[in-house]
C-alpha cells in the first residue's frame, strides 16, 4: 500500500516536472512546406533550449478557420497557448489586442536589440497604442503577377507591364491564342478579394490605401469605382470554371500552359516549385500593375497571451523566432522571406531575393484578404461582395454594398 | 424491494437527464439568449459587454439577401433530395427484394456509401461535377459527355449560375451527391418494411387475383407507410443540416448558388465574429427541424 502511494507520489512529481518545462505553440500549419517550416524552427528553438518540451498544437484546415474557432474558444475560456500563429493586423489587434487577452512585448524587443532590425511597416501593423504585441516571422507579398514564360514569349511579352491597359493587351492576345489570360480559382472566395485588393492598392497607392483603414480616406473615394471596373474588365480573361477551383487549381493552370498569368501570394511560388518548376527559367513575376512601389504584406507573427502558462519558455521562443537564425531556418521551407531585414539573402532562391529587396524598399500595405487591414467581420462581408460582383458584373450594386459594410463596421465616420 | 429498483433506476438516468439539461436545452437557451444580443464582435464577448435587443438580428437575417438565397436553396434541395433518396431507395429496395440473382451484392454496394463520410462524397462528386472549361478543355462528366458525343449536354454543373425564380440550377449536381450517399440507406429501411410484410397477406391478395401491379399499389405501399414516414424523418433533418457535402463540394458556389443556412451560421459565427447573427441562424434551423419532428412525435404519441 505504501508503494503505491509513493509511486502515485513519484508519478505525479514527474508529471509536475515535465509540466514546468512544456511549451505549446498553436499553428494552422499543416500542409507540405509549412508544417517542415515550423519543425525546423522548432529544432532551433531545441537546440537552445534543449530541456523545454514543445507541444506542437496545430488544427488542420480552412486556411485556418478551423484553427482560429478553437483559439477564440481557449483564449475565451481562460485556456491559451503559450504562443499562437496570428497575422500581423487586424486579425491580432481587433481580435485579442483590444479585448485585452496579450501582454506586450515592447520591451522585451529593445532588450533584445531587434526592434530596429525590422522594416517599421511591419512593425506597426503589430501595435497598438504605441506597444508591440507579436513578433513578425515571416512575410508573404500579395500582389505578384506569376506567369508562364513560355506562353509570354509567343503573345511577344518581353517587358512585365506597368499598367492594366498594358497588361489586358496580352491578356488579349494570350485569348486570341487560345490561352486563358488570367487563371483564378476562387472556389474558397478569398482569392477573388485578393485580386481585388491588388488592384485597389494600385488604384489608390500605398498611401491612400492604407489610409483607408486609418479612416483618413473614406470609402466613398470615387477611385474605388475604378478598382471594380478594372476588375470587371480582367474577368472577360478568366477562366470559365474559376468557382470550381481552388487557388493551387489556378497557378496549376500556369503551370499546364493553359493559362498566360495567375495573381496571387508568392505561396504560388512555392507551389510552382513544388510541382518542379523552376524560378526564372520555367516562370516569371513582376509586381501587380501600377502597384511597383508597393508590397502587399502577409505576414505571421507569434505572440505573447496574458495567461499563457510556461510564460518564461513563450519568451524563449519568441526570442528565437527573432533570432536571424530561427528566421533563416523557417523561411526557405515555409518560401517566404524574413521579416527581419539582416537575414542571409544566399539561403533564398532568386524570386524570394527580388522580394526581398522590395520588402527593404517599398511601401508596405496590409492585406485585407488575408486578414491584416480590417476586422474579420469585414472581410468577411467583403467576400460576400466581392464573390457576388464576379457573377453579376453589376458594380453600382457593389459600391453600394461595400458603403453598407464599411459603415457597419464603422468606417465611415465622416 | 419495489421502491429500491425504483431508487435505484433513478439514479441511474440522473446523470444523463442532468447532461441533457445543460448540455442540450440549456445551451440552446443560451443560444436563444445569444441570438437577441447585440453581440457582434469578439470584443463585445471579451469585455462582458452585449446587450438585449430584442428579436433585431432576426429582421435583419430576413432583410439578407443571402440567407432569402439560403432559405429558397435549402427548401429546393430538401424537396429534391428527400423525394430522390425514397424513390430510388424503393426502386433498388423492389428490385433487391425480387430477389434477382447477386441481389446480395447489390444490397451491399448500394449501403455502401453511407458509410462515407459527407466531406469525402462532396470532394469526389466536386470533382465529378467540376465542368472545366466548355468546350474546348472539359473536365468530369463534361468529358465523358464530349467523349460520348453529346457535346450539347455539357453544362457548368454545380457553379452554374443559371436559375429558375429562385430555384438554383446547381443545386442539381448538389442534390445528385446527397441522394448517391443515402439512398442506400433508404434502401435498407424499406427492405426491412418489405421483408416484415407478413406472408399470409401476399398470399390472400394473390389467391384473390391481385396483377403485381396491384399489388404494390394496394398491398406493399401502403404497409410501407411508416416507413416512409421515418425516412422522411431522417432525410429531412439531414438535409436541413446539410453543411459539409456543400463545403466540401461547391464552397456554396458563385453567388451564393448553393449556399446553405448552416455554412452561412458558420462564416457569420466563426469568421466574422457576428455571433449573435450565427445564433439566430440556429435558432431558425433548430425550428425548422422541429417543424419536421414534431409531427412524427405526435403520431408516435398518439399510438401509445
Amino acid at each position: 500500500m505504501r508503494r503505491l502511494i509513493l509511486s502515485f507520489l513519484l508519478i505525479f512529481f514527474l508529471v509536475g516536472v515535465l509540466a514546468a518545462s512544456q511549451l505549446e505553440i498553436f499553428s494552422w500549419w499543416t500542409a507540405g512546406g509549412e508544417a517542415e517550416a515550423l519543425e525546423a524552427l522548432i529544432k532551433v528553438f531545441n537546440k537552445h533550449y534543449p530541456d523545454v518540451e514543445v507541444i506542437n498544437a496545430t488544427v488542420a484546415g480552412g486556411a485556418g478557420t478551423n484553427a482560429k474557432a478553437v483559439l477564440k474558444t481557449r483564449m475565451l475560456g481562460g485556456n491559451p497557448p503559450d504562443s499562437f500563429q496570428v497575422h500581423a493586423g487586424m486579425e491580432l489587434i481587433d481580435t485579442y489586442v483590444i479585448p485585452g487577452y496579450m501582454t506586450p512585448i515592447t520591451n522585451l524587443l529593445k532588450e533584445w536589440g531587434v526592434i530596429d532590425k525590422f522594416p517599421k511597416g511591419i512593425l506597426e501593423m503589430c501595435s497598438y497604442k504605441g506597444e508591440i504585441y507579436s513578433v513578425p516571422v515571416n512575410v508573404h507579398r500579395g500582389n505578384v503577377v506569376f506567369y508562364n514564360k513560355k506562353i509570354a514569349e509567343e503573345i511577344g511579352m518581353k517587358e512585365p507591364p506597368e499598367t492594366w491597359d498594358e497588361f489586358i493587351t496580352y491578356l488579349q492576345k494570350a485569348k486570341e491564342k487560345g490561352y486563358i489570360g488570367l487563371a483564378l480559382g476562387d472556389k474558397n472566395k478569398w482569392p477573388a478579394l485578393h485580386l481585388f485588393e491588388t488592384i485597389l492598392l494600385g488604384v489608390l497607392g500605398p498611401n491612400d490605401y492604407n489610409g483607408l483603414w486609418k479612416n483618413e480616406v473614406s470609402f466613398r473615394d470615387p477611385r474605388i469605382r475604378r478598382a471594380f471596373e478594372i476588375m470587371d474588365r480582367l474577368l472577360d480573361y478568366v477562366n470559365e470554371d474559376h468557382a470550381a477551383l481552388a487557388w493551387q487549381d489556378a497557378t496549376r493552370l500556369v503551370y499546364e500552359g493553359k493559362a498566360l498569368a495567375n495573381i496571387m501570394g508568392d505561396w504560388a511560388e512555392g507551389y510552382l516549385k513544388s510541382v518542379g518548376w523552376e524560378p526564372g527559367k520555367d516562370f516569371g513575376w513582376f509586381a501587380v500593375p501600377e502597384t511597383q512601389n508597393a508590397f502587399m504584406v502577409v505576414s505571421d507573427t507569434f505572440g505573447l497571451p496574458k495567461n499563457a502558462p510556461h510564460k518564461e519558455n513563450a519568451v524563449k521562443w519568441l526570442k528565437i523566432v527573432a533570432s536571424v537564425e530561427g528566421q533563416d531556418a523557417f523561411n526557405p521551407i515555409k518560401g517566404s522571406i524574413p521579416a527581419r531585414l539582416d537575414a542571409d539573402r544566399s539561403k533564398y532562391d532568386i524570386y524570394l531575393q527580388w522580394s526581398m529587396e522590395d520588402f527593404a524598399t517599398k511601401a508596405l500595405s496590409p492585406s485585407i484578404a488575408h486578414g491584416s487591414a480590417a476586422p474579420e467581420g469585414f472581410v468577411t462581408a467583403l467576400n460576400d461582395i466581392i464573390n457576388r460582383f464576379v457573377t453579376t458584373r453589376d458594380i453600382d450594386s457593389a459600391l453600394e454594398e461595400l458603403l453598407i459594410a464599411a459603415e457597419d463596421e464603422g468606417y465611415l465616420t465622416e | 424491494m419495489r421502491k429500491k429498483t425504483k431508487i435505484i433506476g433513478i439514479f441511474i438516468v440522473l446523470p444523463s437527464i442532468v447532461a441533457i439539461a445543460i448540455f442540450v436545452y440549456g445551451f440552446i437557451s443560451w443560444t436563444f439568449r445569444v441570438s437577441t444580443s447585440d453581440w457582434n464582435s469578439f470584443s463585445k464577448l471579451a469585455r462582458g459587454m452585449y446587450r438585449f435587443v430584442g428579436f433585431r438580428n432576426y429582421e435583419r437575417l430576413f432583410m439578407d439577401k443571402r440567407f432569402i438565397t439560403d432559405l429558397w436553396n435549402l427548401l429546393f434541395f430538401t424537396l429534391m433530395f428527400m423525394f430522390g433518396s425514397i424513390a430510388l431507395g424503393l426502386i433498388l429496395a423492389l428490385l433487391v427484394d425480387k430477389g434477382v440473382k447477386g441481389s446480395r451484392v447489390f444490397q451491399t454496394i448500394f449501403l455502401y456509401p453511407m458509410a462515407v463520410a459527407f466531406v469525402v462524397t462532396g470532394t469526389v462528386w466536386g470533382w465529378i461535377f467540376n465542368p472545366g472549361i466548355i468546350p474546348d478543355s472539359p473536365s468530369g462528366i463534361n468529358l465523358l459527355m464530349k467523349g460520348l458525343g453529346f457535346e450539347s449536354l455539357m453544362w457548368k454543373w454545380y457553379i452554374s449560375t443559371e436559375h429558375i425564380g429562385p430555384f438554383n440550377l446547381a443545386l442539381i449536381p448538389v442534390a445528385i451527391a446527397a441522394i448517391w450517399q443515402m439512398s442506400g440507406y433508404v434502401m435498407a429501411l424499406y427492405l426491412a418494411g418489405l421483408r416484415s410484410i407478413p406472408q399470409s397477406i401476399i398470399e390472400a391478395a394473390k389467391v384473390d387475383g391481385a396483377s403485381s401491379w396491384k399489388m404494390f399499389w394496394k398491398v406493399k405501399i401502403p404497409m410501407l407507410k411508416p416507413v416512409t414516414l421515418s425516412a422522411m424523418i431522417i432525410l429531412g433533418h439531414i438535409s436541413l443540416k446539410v453543411f459539409d457535402l456543400i463545403y466540401a463540394m461547391t464552397g456554396s458556389g458563385p453567388n451564393n448558388v448553393t449556399d446553405m443556412p448552416a455554412i452561412y451560421m458558420f462564416e457569420l459565427t466563426f469568421r466574422s465574429n457576428k455571433y449573435a447573427l450565427g445564433s439566430a441562424i440556429s435558432i431558425l434551423m433548430l425550428l425548422a427541424v422541429a417543424i419536421v419532428i414534431v409531427p412524427y412525435l405526435v403520431s408516435a404519441f398518439k399510438k401509445e
